[in-house]
């Protein structure tokens, strides 16, 4: 095996793993500080990258501004899930299945086909390149740590805040905080907004990265993001500030893709990927279930201890 | 301060589990009333706090506080107007939230919030100064997580944070019942201190006859949803256990002390 071709595709897993880690900061907002699985993830991370390959393609838009407005989109993908769940009080997982169901049909209409290259035109990766002359995997890491940082620092700004508190207490306690005067219908669509409109910021950050927008680039985004928290919480759960919680969700999502590329390198199947990942997720929340299962069960002793 | 107009409340209105929570309940405390609630289980004491709090609609009837009508406002808006403890501990903080968020939180009761920082320097000496008064040492841990407190630590953190801003109305619902007797009276001393001195309007849910007698300066005793009893000033210094038994047996034609009720 080549070393050379391992450590770019290292590099290039680095890279990828930092913009896929934007929206895995999305998932956390939802998944972790509210309580609440998600499944909008899916569709409005490919709603992302179609807003932005239709900007960038058809519509000759600069491609920083078509982040903001693809950004947006993933926010009303996000609003819509909000809505249904807090105004019609259909369960968070259903809410956010219907979105994306119908988002798939949605991502089509956008491109009007199944996927769009983006060669011959400006992406922000390939306007740096121009101007500093860096490889181009190099750029998209440098871009994906500065955006990745700049948003961690928002969160961690934002959840700070009397409002942003206010959303970490709804996912902790409802009943009390309602008894306090805020509303968590408000504060649950406030926060499916903000963390799909991450997601969809980072799908559009992967299609320019990626130079294609596909219809299927969201499948499978909701596992990408729960084993990176997962992942991130076993290498990085030590840390308990709020900062570096964040920081560990994008450092295990750039685990996840490096995982990816060796055994990809190691000669497994891309179609077996999405096994691998349900795995992984399916281990690291079954492993902690089980070994607490099995302490008890072995610190049994018909005796007793004296006290 | 507080006035109930014939409120009715229903739960599962034509089935078989069909439950008449409330039937056409009256009630009206004056500014610094401090009125205990006793019944048995089912009567609607604490349906009739969740109606005030506004966790359930009503289904006719109105409530007003401090002469603002509420009937028909959500629970959010009129937790501007109200304080509220429960039953259980867990129930009133945010147990993966600090001692000071979680004060914060509540300092900023029926306020609008911003993107402000949630917590101001200023604002942790005067939380300082307030959970001093708990004397559970509460105030040298306000960075530690409102989960690592015990159910006793918690209810009285639950209470400094209902009152922390001055409510038009504090609402307790059986809020020492969870707790063992020791830490149950220290809960409910504190309670007394912190209505006596903020001169608040109050009701209590008890199930305890003697602190329903000894605490506040009206009692209330309800019977399938309505008030049988209401009983204030010189009248119920001089109450007895044993009236509140009689008075009880006269009115439901059965005997009081079957259920939760403790009489000693």
């Amino acid at each position: 095996m080549n070393i050379a071709g391992i450590l770019l595709a290292m590099q290039g897993a680095v890279s990828q793993g930092v913009l896929w880690g934007i929206m895995v900061l999305g998932v956390y907002i939802t998944y972790k500080i509210l309580d609440i699985a998600d499944l909008t993830v899916d569709g409005s991370f490919a709603l992302g990258g179609c807003v932005c390959a239709l900007l960038v393609v058809d519509k000759g838009l600069d491609p920083l501004l078509a982040l903001g407005l693809a950004t947006l989109a993933g926010m009303i993908a996000g609003a819509v899930t909000g809505v249904l769940h807090t105004i019609f009080d259909i369960p968070a997982i259903l809410a956010g299945i219907l979105t994306q169901i119908g988002l798939w049909s949605v991502n089509l209409r956008v491109m009007g086909k199944s996927n769009t290259p983006l060669l011959k035109v400006d992406t922000i990766f390939s306007r740096i390149v121009d101007m500093s002359g860096m490889k181009q995997s190099a750029v998209s890491l440098v871009i994906g740590v500065l955006i990745a940082i700049l948003i961690i620092a928002f969160l961690y700004w934002f959840f700070g805040t009397e409002l942003g508190s206010t959303l970490r207490a709804t996912g902790n306690n409802e009943n009390m905080i309602r008894a306090l005067g805020v509303n968590t219908k408000y504060t649950k669509l406030l926060a499916l907004t903000l963390s799909n409109g991450l997601v969809g910021l980072s799908g559009a950050l992967v299609c320019q990265s990626q130079k294609y927008a596909d219809i299927g680039m969201g499948t499978g985004a909701i596992v990408i993001g729960l084993a990176a928290i997962v992942i991130g919480e076993v290498l990085m759960g030590r840390l308990k500030s709020f900062g570096s919680k964040l920081s560990s969700a994008v450092i295990g999502c750039v685990v996840y893709f490096l995982i990816r590329a060796i055994v990809l390198q190691l000669g497994m199947d891309a179609n077996d990927m999405k096994l691998l990942s349900a795995v992984i997720v399916a281990l690291a929340l079954c492993i902690p279930v089980a070994v607490r299962k099995w302490k008890i069960w072995k610190s049994y002793s018909e005796e007793g201890p004296v006290c | 301060m507080l006035t109930v107009t014939n409120i009715y409340k229903t739960f599962n209105k034509d089935t078989i589990n069909e439950k008449k929570a409330l039937c056409g309940l009256s009630l009206y405390l004056n500014p610094g009333d401090f009125v205990t609630i006793i019944g048995g289980n089912g009567a609607g004491k604490s349906t009739l706090l969740n109606m005030i709090a506004g966790v359930y609609p009503i289904d006719s009837g109105k409530i007003g506080i401090g002469g603002v009508n509420i009937s028909r406002k959500p629970e959010h808006v009129r937790a501007k107007y109200i304080g509220r403890v429960f039953q259980d501990p867990m129930l009133g903080t945010a147990a993966g939230m600090e001692i000071e968020e979680n004060l914060a939180l509540a300092y900023r009761r029926g306020k609008g919030r911003t993107l402000k920082w949630n917590i101001t320097r200023k604002e942790k000496d005067l939380y300082y100064e307030k959970l001093k008064i708990l004397n559970l040492g509460l105030e040298t841990r306000m960075n530690s997580k409102v989960g690592l407190l015990s159910g006793g630590q918690r209810q009285a953190l639950t209470l400094l944070m209902a009152t922390l801003i001055a409510p038009k109305l504090l609402l307790l619902d059986e809020h020492t019942a969870a707790l063992d007797p020791k830490t149950a009276k220290t809960v409910l001393d504190l309670t007394e201190k912190m209505i006596g001195e903020g001169n608040l309007t109050a009701m209590m849910v008890t199930h305890n006859m003697k602190d329903a007698i000894r605490l506040g300066n009206r009692l209330i005793m309800m019977h399938e949803g309505r008030i049988i009893y209401d009983v204030s000033g010189e009248e119920k210094k001089k109450l007895q256990v044993s009236d509140l038994l009689a008075k009880f047996e006269e009115a439901s034609g059965s005997e009081f002390a079957n259920d939760r009720m403790m009489l000693a």
